[in-house]
């Protein structure tokens, strides 16, 4: 039982980490009046966009039901509890899912400008929320769970959150708000990358506009991480149930699992080669390219796997309930069953393939640009 | 009274976000299908011209029509994919942020058909959908063809795995109450997938989604023929959706009996409802169409109605497809005492609603003194009170009301939803069927289409008919199984987030303002693209 929660974090973390990466459409929007203040750029950043953002989007979806299925008290507890946040996230996604629809179309009722704000407000409030919400496997929430609770017939909620802000606060944490600050980051970098490959006119601003961009990415990010490993964690004894305080608790992971640390290390060698290519390389193909892009992805898929891993891995409490850390979630109390968890680990097996078609799409569909 | 109000809110919500989604998916699913019929049509002339390289002039000519015509239809896809998939997210996520308990009590088996809906269908769907519009000089014929039937495959795939959810929540098989977690847990995947709610709802719901599709296509091609535009292109396109409709549409009729009686079975208080029967009868006669007393109450001796036309027999047969049979009024539903069998053909006694309330009662009891037990480690009285709660377990959810009234869906709102639903579907099976009739008189010299006028304008009238048939079957099925989030298992009162009302009205408030701004501006653009018509390249 204990694998099958271990395999479905790593798979739910996965495909966040992938999510993160393909966030480079949302990098890309949050750039629209930056880098294409001209219509005719305008149009083309869009159109490099619109090819993928169904990807980004569907992996969201797929992120968010793979949650749902194999961690339902996670989902139940942070949704239903971090009402607002959530609420923003999605509104922040329904406007950009319409908007590469419509913007370009005649008579679509809203105008281009605002179709264009949609964007914007995707790509930047829309990231940085994002990262909040995953600071929260952190920093956690100020939730009361009591699984019996069921049994209250006039007053059944299973989880609430014991503020009225719901979830709100999350946004005023300093951690949450460094994490969605390099998840921000980190999107305009590889947005950067992506559109200084595809659309030649713009290379020349996306290398400017980088040499800003990539090392507040770094700072940021490295500034995330020694947060990371300074901060004090949680435990539960897998015996008693019991859940304790353990200073440099993300560090000790990181030296405990060991692996999480490889990842880790090797992102950030992947992701300082990307940027660090784009920016100083003299050479056409190894400056803003499509391998930097790819390098630097890659890196990023690999930190934030990393991060995601340690936040549950070795006992760790995930989304520590602030006002009652005896109820705080572990992967075991927050799981579906063993024959749920290995049902979907079968049709997991479809991953490959999935991940097999879409490289061969997006090779035909982007190389010939 | 907050958790009747925070009900109702989060119950608008949900409604609200669900309707507005399938305004759009039902033309998706179908209208995905008829792109590829069209394209697989055009690639077929395209290799036909390339072998005969004497006729190729006029059968490349013949390929680029279908080229057009696919490439417009496709354009009507794109428009309605972006904004189905905007407000299919929300209704995901709005189970975890308005339906909290709900999703940890029966996430084990509800959210599996999710996440898997994402891995296997959506994926699918939204990787060869960029294909599908964008990729026209990106990628070869073939692949362009294999891309659109993949995005029609995808989406219709993903309808299915959505539909095995809903049905799991109406008919809940497959799945044990666990105890210690104080949850549900699957253990039988195939009976939740395979379970004929799962089936006659899949069929019902996706062969009416083609039906829709298909009256959108003829409804848009008639204002060609008003127009006097577009000739060809608009009476191809009705001879194809006019087929495609007509097999969509009597296998619906087909289906929707078999949901009856499936409906019958599994949940009898919802079949009684949309049937305004309060008092069972043996052979029950179908009511045709009736108008009932406003605020009638269960439990009077009145006639509900002030007139209601009946045919006899027909519901006692579709409900038990045997004659002889007794089926259940909501009165009976609620006193017992009547012979049922279910869709297993187990015959038994229905229990009262007062002995399945107190049945419900027992069990969250015996639950209670459970975890008491266990934590006393008092492990000798363990095994009895599982008992306990098993035996009494089918009727949890009545454990939580508190009133025979709670356990009645709206009845009115049920009746003529199902009235208005089956009304208009018989009357688009003969839409159809006149569509290709006056198709096969003009080609055997009769009246050319476009001078029909008259019926010309019906047909462009019956566009908003057949979103009302659509939206009319899922209010049958969403407000027809009302209290129930999982039937007898969980009323929606206990399903809700810990939440304020007042949060979730203001959402309520936000979503109908952004989703009306947005079916303003899908309107808008859609008719301007048909305006345009199919001349235009779109890429």
């Amino acid at each position: 039982m204990e694998t099958l929660q271990l395999y479905w974090w790593a798979v739910v973390s996965l495909l966040g980490a992938l999510l993160v990466f393909l966030l480079f459409v949302q990098g890309g929007q949050s750039l629209i009046y930056t880098i294409a203040k001209e219509e005719s750029h305008r149009l083309k950043l869009i159109a490099l966009l619109g090819h993928k953002w169904e990807i980004t989007y569907t992996t969201l979806v797929t992120f968010g039901g793979a949650a749902f299925a194999s961690f339902p008290l996670f989902y139940s507890t942070s949704f239903g509890g971090a009402y607002w946040l959530w609420i923003s996230i999605l509104l922040l996604f329904v406007i950009q899912a319409v908007s590469y629809e419509f913007r370009n179309k005649q008579n679509n009722f809203l105008g281009k400008r605002i179709y264009d704000f949609f964007l914007f407000l995707n790509g930047s409030l829309g990231t940085i929320l994002l990262g909040v919400a995953v600071g929260t496997l952190f920093t956690g929430g100020a939730y009361i769970m009591d699984k019996l609770s069921i049994i209250q017939v006039d007053s059944p909620i299973v989880s609430s959150w014991t503020n009225s802000w719901h979830g709100l606060e999350a946004i005023a944490n300093p951690f949450n708000l460094l994490l969605g600050l390099v998840v921000l980051f980190a999107a305009r970098t590889l947005g950067l990358l992506y559109t200084g490959t595809y659309i030649s006119e713009l290379k020349a601003k996306c290398h400017k506009l980088l040499k800003v961009t990539a090392p507040a990415f770094v700072l940021l990010f490295v500034a995330f991480v020694v947060a990371l490993a300074l901060r004090t964690g949680y435990t539960c004894n897998p015996q008693s149930g019991v859940i304790e305080a353990v200073k440099y608790k993300y560090l000790l992971n990181y030296l405990e699992l060991v692996w999480p640390l490889v990842l880790l290390l090797v992102g950030v060698v992947l992701v300082l080669l990307g940027i660090g290519s784009a920016l100083f390389c003299k050479k056409e193909s190894c400056f803003i390219s499509k391998n930097t892009f790819y390098v630097t992805g890659a890196g990023v898929v690999l930190a934030v796997w990393s991060i995601l891993i340690v936040a549950a891995f070795n006992n760790t409490v995930y989304f520590p309930s602030t006002v009652a850390l005896q109820e705080s979630l572990t992967l075991a109390k927050s799981s579906s069953s063993h024959f749920t968890l290995k049902t979907m680990a079968y049709a997991s097996i479809a991953v490959p393939f999935v991940v097999a078609y879409i490289a061969v799409v997006w090779k035909k569909m982007t190389d010939k640009r | 009274m907050f958790y009747s109000s925070l009900t109702d809110a989060s119950r608008l919500q949900f409604a609200v976000t669900a309707m507005y989604h399938w305004l759009f998916v039902p033309l998706t699913l179908g209208l995905g299908f008829i792109v590829a019929f069209m394209e697989t049509r055009y690639y077929l002339l395209c290799k036909k011209a390339a072998k005969n390289p004497a006729d190729s002039l006029s059968i490349q000519n013949n390929a680029d029509f279908w080229l057009k015509t696919t490439k417009f239809w496709s354009t009507i896809f794109a428009i309605n994919f972006a904004i189905g998939v905007a407000t299919g997210i929300i209704l995901e996520f709005e189970f975890g942020t308005n339906w909290s308990n709900y999703s940890w009590f029966v996430g084990d088996i509800f959210g599996a058909p999710l996440a898997i809906e994402g891995v296997i269908a959506f994926f699918m769907e939204s990787t060869f959908f960029a294909v599908m519009y964008f990729g026209w000089n990106k990628v070869s014929k073939k692949f362009h063809l294999a891309s659109t039937w993949l995005t029609a495959i995808g989406a219709n795939i993903s309808a299915i795995w959505i539909l095995v959810a809903n049905s799991w929540m109406q008919h809940p098989v497959g799945m044990h109450f666990n105890p210690d977690t104080a949850r549900n847990e699957m253990v039988d995947f195939a009976a939740v997938v395979f379970s004929p709610t799962a089936i006659s709802k899949i069929s019902h719901t996706i062969s009416s989604s083609f039906m829709l599709a298909a009256v959108v296509v003829i409804a848009i091609s008639c204002w060609y023929l008003l127009k006097g535009r577009e000739m060809e292109f608009a009476k191809k396109s009705i001879k194809l959706s006019a087929i495609f409709g007509l097999c969509s549409a009597l296998f619906m009729a087909w289906s929707g009996d078999n949901s009856a009686y499936n409906v019958a079975k599994t949940q009898p208080m919802k079949l009684a409802a949309m049937e305004g029967l309060y008092n069972g009868e043996k052979d029950a006669a179908i009511s045709i169409f009736g108008i009932l007393k406003p605020g009638y109450e269960q439990g009077s001796d009145e006639n509900p109605f002030y007139f209601n036309i009946k045919v006899p027999k027909i519901l006692g047969y579709m409900a038990n497809r045997k004659a002889g049979a007794f089926t259940p009024g909501i009165n009976d539903i609620i006193e017992g005492g009547y012979q049922f069998e279910d869709i297993d053909g187990n015959e038994y006694t229905a229990k009262s609603f007062k002995d399945r309330q107190l049945n419900g009662k027992v069990a969250i009891k015996s639950l209670e003194l459970y975890h008491f037990a266990k934590q006393q480690g008092d492990t000798s009285k363990l095994a009895e009170l599982r008992n306990i709660l098993q035996d009494n377990f089918k009727d949890f959810g009545y454990g939580y009301l508190k009133t025979p009234k709670e356990s009645i869906p709206n009845v009115p709102l049920c009746y003529y939803s199902f009235r208005v639903m089956v009304g208009l579907g018989c009357y688009f099976i003969l839409f159809f069927i006149a569509s290709l009739l006056l198709l096969r008189a003009e080609k055997r010299g009769g009246k050319p289409l476009e001078k029909r006028k008259f019926l010309l304008r019906i047909a462009l009238l019956s566009l908003p008919l057949i979103y009302i048939c659509s939206q009319a079957g899922w209010v049958v099925a969403e407000v027809g199984r009302q209290p129930w989030t999982i039937q007898d298992l969980l009323p929606v009162q206990a399903s809700v987030s810990g939440i304020k009302a007042s949060s979730v009205y203001t959402t309520v408030i936000i979503f109908i303002t952004l989703f009306t701004a947005l079916l303003a501006a899908e309107i808008k653009i859609m008719c301007t693209q048909i305006k345009k018509g199919p001349h235009v390249n779109e890429e």
